[in-house]
């Protein structure tokens, strides 16, 4: 792997991390309208995915969203602003947390309906082959969404018309407080995908190098023109489902194991061990880092509300 | 000028406007090579534009809706085809939630040049499934243009139109109407959204009616006649946007108003129609507005039942004769 690279998506990471425990901390001085569902112990899947995407290839994102804007390359001005309703956020205070869309870098937007957003990825791939272009589109999901309908229907058709399309399954155990056994005897998600005659690779999610790693590949068959791939990445949240949950439905062992496995801290010690950066160059990340994050929240506070009477534009072109 | 069908006017315009323009395509059930659309609208088109642009589908209305969103929004012109009008109700989130939400939500940054057309309505006996006129629940979601077109005139005008619209369109067809033949000029055409049509001139009694009860309503108007009664026939051609003042400028001159809609009577079409009059005109008016609709109840198989539920010519004389 590039080291380069390496570090760019370390960075990307705590970009991620430290913005969204801004959010939380906002979120407790009541700054920030509605819920809140955080990313955090997810931020490898998200990164080690765009990290081979280019500027105009798409994703779709869900209403856990922050990481997958941020990582495709969103502006943290504007995402903040719009955590906070502000009209200066990219969808000028109508979307808010679950929906942050920017459509100059691809991100075609965060659907908050689990799984509405599959056959979306999926149209996007369409229009790239109609359109003969080398563009890829990446659908996030996670692992409760592989129980919806449209799952079954876009990677049929995405198999069929061979679409460059990555279904990037986020297996966090959890679907609200419902754990995957109850509602699944599929183990792998990833198995899944032999129903429709595409690959399937279940990878560590916590594990940025190895996600990075099976996108790589995926991009490439997508952009080949041999189609569709299903990653599963086994993951975890950190923190509840949204804002209010305590998350008491997770044995406390469990939790604790996976916050070991957290995935920035992973990737730090890998970048120490093997010298790519020394400890004052991750010193100088964090603190470019937080930074940037404080410059957003400061941006979000100091931007307007939105006139009320905004709330009649936009319903039409 | 020349005479063809409502299907093979709704064709033309989609033959002319796949020539136009390299971003339209066509995706359905059914609509390609083979069996060349459920009534046939689509025939011959793959065949002159090949199986890319004119493409069958899984049985997926869900995906084919969602797709057709994931297409319009990175620079395709999809037009989908639901084979009934009944089975949007399988890809009713894609459609209320994500092509009528999509550009507000996200503050206005995305176009869906998507139209969706699939045919409602009864009389041809084949039951609560494929016999129902959902127009009003689109009506009720605000994102969407709904069009009803009732004469290949208005279906060519109205679907070139559609298919050049930024904004995701609900094109409503008629199983009944697919035969009917009408007279369109030999030039190209287009006709704007939210501009009514009236269908016959009157100055006693006003009827509001939509798609194949136009045609009942100027039956209806036809026989009144006979009977000194001189009635106005305004058919709206798009339900969202709404030419209000049309309907408004006839409720003023006629003084008596009957809305002839197919679907439920219950929060309908007629009733928001009627909503609006209320609103805006009720001083002109000279006797309760009627509805002729629908009774509640799902679409009945018999023919006897059938004809029994569904409004016609007989009904809506008898609603006219109710209040003048």
């Amino acid at each position: 792997m590039n080291m380069e690279k390496t570090v760019e998506m370390y960075r990307k990471m705590l970009e991620i991390r430290l913005f969204e425990e801004k959010v939380f901390e906002l979120y407790g001085q009541n700054l920030v309208p509605g819920t809140i569902h955080l990313y955090a112990g997810e931020e490898a899947v998200a990164v080690g995915v765009c990290s081979n995407l280019h500027k105009d290839d798409y994703i779709v994102s869900t209403h856990r969203g922050h990481g997958h804007c941020i990582a495709k390359g969103a502006s943290l001005n504007k995402t903040m602003a719009e955590i906070l309703g502000r009209k200066t956020g990219y969808c000028k205070g109508k979307g808010g947390s679950m929906h942050i869309a920017d459509f100059n870098i691809g991100v075609l937007g965060a659907t908050a309906v689990v799984g509405a957003g599959i056959p979306i990825a999926t149209g996007a791939g369409l229009s790239i082959k109609l359109r003969r272009t080398d563009q890829v589109a990446v659908c996030f999901f996670g692992d409760g969404a592989s129980n919806q309908g449209t799952f079954h229907e876009s990677l049929n058709m995405a198999a069929i018309w061979r679409l460059p399309v990555i279904f990037v399954c986020e297996n966090n155990l959890y679907a609200m407080g419902t754990r995957q056994t109850q509602v699944m005897l599929t183990k792998d998600i990833a198995d899944r995908a032999s129903a429709y005659g595409i690959p399937g690779v279940t990878i560590d999610g916590n594990d940025v190098l190895a996600v990075s790693q099976a996108t790589e590949e995926a991009v490439l068959r997508a952009r080949s023109g041999d189609g569709p791939t299903l990653i599963e990445c086994k993951t975890y949240r950190h923190k509840g489902h949204s804002r209010f949950d305590p998350a008491a439905y997770r044995p406390k062992e469990e939790v604790e194991d996976w916050l070991r496995k957290d995935p920035i801290n992973r990737l730090k010690r890998h970048i120490l061990q093997e010298g790519i950066i020394s400890d004052s160059g991750i010193t100088e990340i964090e603190k470019e880092v937080t930074r940037s994050v404080d410059e957003a929240v400061q941006f979000a506070k100091e931007s307007a509300f939105p006139t009320p009477e905004s709330a009649l534009e936009d319903v039409y072109v | 000028m020349k005479e063809i069908t409502y299907r093979e006017a709704l064709r033309e315009a989609l033959l002319e406007e796949m020539q136009r323009d390299k971003t339209v395509f066509l995706l359905g059930e059914d609509i390609g090579q083979y069996w060349e659309g459920a009534f046939k609208v689509t025939k011959g088109l793959a065949e002159k534009f090949g199986v890319e642009r004119v493409r069958d589908t899984p049985i997926s209305e869900s995906a084919i809706i969602g797709a057709s969103v994931g297409a319009a929004i990175t620079g395709m012109r999809p037009v989908a085809e639901i084979m009934f009008g009944d089975l949007m109700t399988l890809a009713m989130d894609q459609i209320a939630n994500q092509a009528a939400k999509i550009r507000y939500m996200f503050g206005g940054q995305a176009k869906i040049p998507l139209v969706i057309r699939t045919p409602f309505g009864g009389g041809v006996n084949i039951a609560a499934h494929h016999s129902q006129s959902l127009e009003a629940w689109f009506m009720h979601i605000p994102g969407l243009y709904v069009v009803v077109p009732s004469t290949p005139y208005d279906a060519k005008g109205l679907l070139k139109t559609a298919i050049r619209d930024d904004n995701p369109v609900i094109f409503c067809e008629h199983k009944l109407l697919y035969p009917i033949k009408g007279l369109i000029p030999d030039e190209e055409f287009t006709i704007a959204f939210g501009s009514a049509d009236v269908k016959r001139e009157g100055t006693d009694v006003t009827i509001v009616a939509t798609m194949f009860m136009v045609h009942e309503a100027l039956k209806a108007a036809e026989t009144l006649g006979k009977e000194n009664l001189s009635v106005e026939v305004v058919d709206p051609r798009t339900l969202v946007p709404l030419d209000k003042k049309a309907i408004l400028r006839s409720v003023k001159k006629t003084g008596h108003l009957v809305i002839v809609t197919e679907d439920c009577r219950t929060a309908g079409v007629g009733a928001e129609i009627a909503a609006i009059v209320a609103e805006e005109a009720i001083d002109y008016l000279d006797a309760p507005v009627i509805r002729v609709a629908e009774p509640d109840t799902p679409i009945p198989f018999s023919p006897t039942l059938e004809k029994f539920v569904i409004p016609n010519e007989e009904k809506i004389i008898k609603a006219i004769k109710r209040i003048v």
